[in-house]
């Protein structure tokens, strides 16, 4: 058997597991596994400019493929550097596997020379950790971490290796294991027959049915399955804001996004509902609003491959614990072969009324916002960016306003498309995001629509991009303001602007762009907004950043009412209130 | 409600240290813990005393299964079940006092098991509720040092936890 040192161990075992790309930055107790990802040629490594950067490029590598992102850091503030990145990657449930260096294990717990305790820190941000012992146990805990993060709930797996244990000079017998068992892990797979039975029979007896999908229709690759099954029971279909494009966004039955800031017609529909099909997703305080309001004459359907989803916030009537793609499935199958069919005369008043209520106050039906101002309006840049790339670009944003914007007004049609951290919120993780998705789909527009606040927090990734050659669009949507911080100022603090805005401190974005080898582009007007864009998106072969001013009084609106509103309870603008 | 959760876990490092942090990190109470291999060394069999709801304890049972070390779990108070806790208490007996300690003792069924001319150290196996009972009955008498080992426990009858 062939005998390798514990560092070419890492690389060999990484590269038996089909990892083609590292996101990393190296370190003194990172440097023998260094060593040996130059002494090979088969995994690409992508040097970024900050651990954090490495983890958001990761996670858009992984949210765009549905493949495990990997992240390469040393010890101390390496470690540490990339703790908000696995958070962002935790909250969402995207596979990921960290590594990272340690200090050697003789030296372990004596506050050593960037020593930090990793699997410690980690802890709460993780679905599972190792502290690698000895170098044989590399392959098979390289094996498990890929396995434990990509199934069932996927997740960040961290391993933390001590620098002996990649030494050079002790080398071992090399062998991957074929297979895995794990005793205390098994993952979710089929629903279970009976519920999904009563599920089908709630379902075709609803009068007022919506289907809430969310992130783990994305993920689990369900998107397929949702949108046959919405199909043949012509069901309204709303998403979260990380199922975007889960339910193509420009069919008829899609009421848009729920939440928040969801669509009136998407959270009235919900709060009328008398049957609710929720789908990967897990009723989330930003969707549900006041848990005891919620959608009170509603029996609940819930589909989750982690049974503490269900029933964690809201009580589901009809729990169902297996993978999105299996359950749907197998509804699909059921309801095909069942002699109960779908009786759309049921549903049609239903449809009615929800249409009414798009007519009234839907973001879609007519524009809600302005354009009769000199400023642009953020709504119609997206917009804008939709109609120029046709609706199939790769989009990824950094938080606040210009998520909420974009959320809304990029109509997502195709899974993968939308890649935004919505649990954790991660200002600084649109940049970095879209350059592991750009790494991940050459040939494909990316764009990172972003704040002239968010951009700042990862702006050094564009030397990255530089580097790497990676040629992605930045669409800063400047309101010169932490704008989502500056709106709840605004409707709950009487205007104080409490640190919000920067007082003439902001950089010149297209110098900056250019001191990084980049394009900068400004646009203010709305009668340069077309060309310009049209102009940077034709340009294939260099980042572009398009700083683009606009209306700095506007807010994202509807906006639920909070504290103690319940789903239908909405501001729809600044003035007006359901 | 009190609830008593028996779990089945790899005996790894670092697996007790993620029981407990979902315990604080969830905002879950445990009233005690207490953990030790199994026969079979590759396992560790951990009982934890809770306080919550039914919603409460649904979700811990859940998020405790979801810890990639857990293999099993059960909550026994779910079931009949046996549950036992020891003391140690030393306890200060001179002159009369220290009949009337031993007299207590024997009454709850303890040993004595040090002494010295002022004071016992008693050790009481039983449930928790025993325990309490006992430190009341001592009473007057100056408890010096108590400990108490936490609750272990498990079913009655054919029923077993293992893999
Ligand atoms: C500024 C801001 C505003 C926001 N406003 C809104 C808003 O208005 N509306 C909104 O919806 N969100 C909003 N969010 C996001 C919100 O915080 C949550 O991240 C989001 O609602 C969660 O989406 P989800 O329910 O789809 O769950 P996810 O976090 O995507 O979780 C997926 C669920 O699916 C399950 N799952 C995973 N894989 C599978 C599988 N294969 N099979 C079955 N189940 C699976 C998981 O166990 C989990 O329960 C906002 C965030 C920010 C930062
Ligand atoms: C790392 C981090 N810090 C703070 C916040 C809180 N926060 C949410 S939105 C926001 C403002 C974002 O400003 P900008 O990027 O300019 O976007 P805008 O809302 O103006 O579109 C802040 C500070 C956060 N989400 N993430
Ligand atoms: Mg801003």
């Amino acid at each position: 058997m062939e005998l390798l040192s514990g560092g070419d161990m890492l690389v060999r075992a990484l590269q038996d597991e089909g990892v083609d790309l590292i996101f990393g930055y190296p370190g003194g107790s990172a440097l023998h596994i260094y060593d040996a990802i130059f002494r090979q040629k088969k995994i690409k490594h992508v040097l970024v400019r900050h651990e954090q950067g490495a983890t958001h490029a990761a996670d858009g590598y992984a949210r765009s493929t549905g493949k495990v992102g990997v992240v390469l850091v040393t010890s101390g503030p390496g470690a540490t550097n990339a703790i908000t990145g696995i958070a962002t990657a935790y909250m969402d449930s995207i596979p990921m596997v960290v590594i990272s260096g340690q200090v050697p294990s003789d030296k372990i717990g004596e506050d050593a020379f960037q020593e930090t305790d990793m699997v410690g820190c980690s802890r709460p941000i993780v679905k599972h950790s190792f502290l690698v012992k000895n170098a044989e146990e590399i392959p098979a805990v390289v094996k498990k971490a890929f396995y434990i993060a990509s199934t069932g709930r996927p997740g960040p797996v961290v391993i933390d290796i001590p620098k002996d244990v990649t030494n050079p000079a002790d080398r071992f017998p090399y062998r991957f294991p074929e297979k895995l068992r794990m005793r205390s892990y098994t993952p979710a797979g089929k629903g279970h027959t009976g519920q999904i039975r009563k599920a089908i029979a709630l379902l075709l007896s609803a009068k007022r049915p919506v289907i809430y999908a969310g992130g783990g229709v994305v993920q689990g690759e369900g998107s397929e399955q949702l949108t046959e099954l919405a199909q043949l029971l012509n069901f309204p279909v709303t998403n979260t804001l990380m199922g975007l494009g889960a339910y193509p966004g420009t069919d008829r039955r899609f009421l848009g996004m729920l939440g928040m800031h969801g669509t009136f017609e998407a959270n009235t529909a919900m709060h009328h509902a008398d049957v609710i099909l929720a789908v990967g997703a897990r009723f989330d305080d930003r969707v549900t609003n006041t848990p005891g309001k919620f959608c009170p004459g509603a029996k609940i359907i819930h589909v989750d491959v982690d049974p503490a989803s269900i029933s964690k916030t809201i009580v589901a009537d009809v729990p169902i614990v297996g993978t999105v793609k299996s359950v749907l499935g197998d509804m699909l199958d059921m309801l095909k072969a069942s002699d109960d069919q779908p009786d759309q005369s049921a549903i049609v008043d239903w449809w009615r009324q929800i249409d009414d209520w798009r007519e009234r106050h839907g973001i879609y039906a007519a524009p809600r916002y302005r354009t009769d101002g000199d400023m642009l309006m953020p709504q119609e840049v997206i917009s804008a960016v939709h109609e120029i790339t046709e609706g199939d670009a790769f989009v990824t944003s950094d938080v606040g306003q210009h998520q909420m914007f974009a959320a809304q007004y990029y109509r997502f049609n195709k899974p993968r498309r939308w890649i935004n951290s919505g649990g954790l919120g991660t200002m600084g993780f649109g940049l970095p995001a879209a350059l592991g998705v750009k790494i991940a789909h050459p040939d494909s527009d990316v764009v990172c629509v972003t704040g002239e606040g968010s951009i700042q927090m990862c702006i050094q990734e564009l030397s990255t991009a530089t580097q790497y050659h990676l040629p992605v669009k930045i669409l800063c949507l400047n309101n010169q303001a932490l704008g989502m911080v500056k709106q709840w100022q605004e409707m709950q603090y009487e205007g104080r602007l409490s640190h919000s805005v920067y007082e003439e401190s902001l950089p010149d974005f297209v110098k900056l762009a250019e001191a990084y080898g980049h394009l900068g582009m400004k646009i203010q007007h709305r009668d340069e907004l077309h060309g310009k864009l049209r102009e940077a998106f034709a340009i294939k072969d260099r980042t572009v950043f398009i700083d683009v001013y606009v209306d700095p009084s506007e807010h994202v609106y509807p906006m639920q009412v909070m504290p103690n509103g319940s789903m239908r309870d909405m501001w729809l603008s600044k003035t007006e209130r359901t | 409600m009190r609830r008593i959760v028996s779990v089945l876990m790899e005996n790894e490092p670092g697996a007790l240290s993620r029981v407990v942090g979902l315990f604080s990190q969830r905002g879950y109470n445990i009233e005690s813990l207490t953990v030790a291999p199994t026969e079979d060394a590759t396992l560790s069999r951990l009982t934890l005393v809770t306080i919550g709801d039914d919603h409460k304890i649904e979700q811990v049972t859940k998020n405790l299964n979801k810890l990639i070390d857990v293999v099993k779990l059960v909550d026994l108070t779910e079931g009949s079940h046996i549950e036992r806790e020891l003391l140690l208490v030393k306890v200060r007996a001179t002159g009369a006092q220290r009949d009337e300690v031993k007299r207590s003792v024997d009454i709850f069924r303890g040993q004595i098991v040090d002494v010295t001319s002022n004071m016992y150290t008693v050790q009481v196996a039983g449930t928790s509720e025993k325990l309490d009972a006992f430190l009341q009955a001592l009473g007057e008498h100056t408890i010096m040092e108590v400990v108490r080992s936490g609750v272990s426990g498990i079913a009655r009858g054919e029923k077993v936890l293992s893999v």
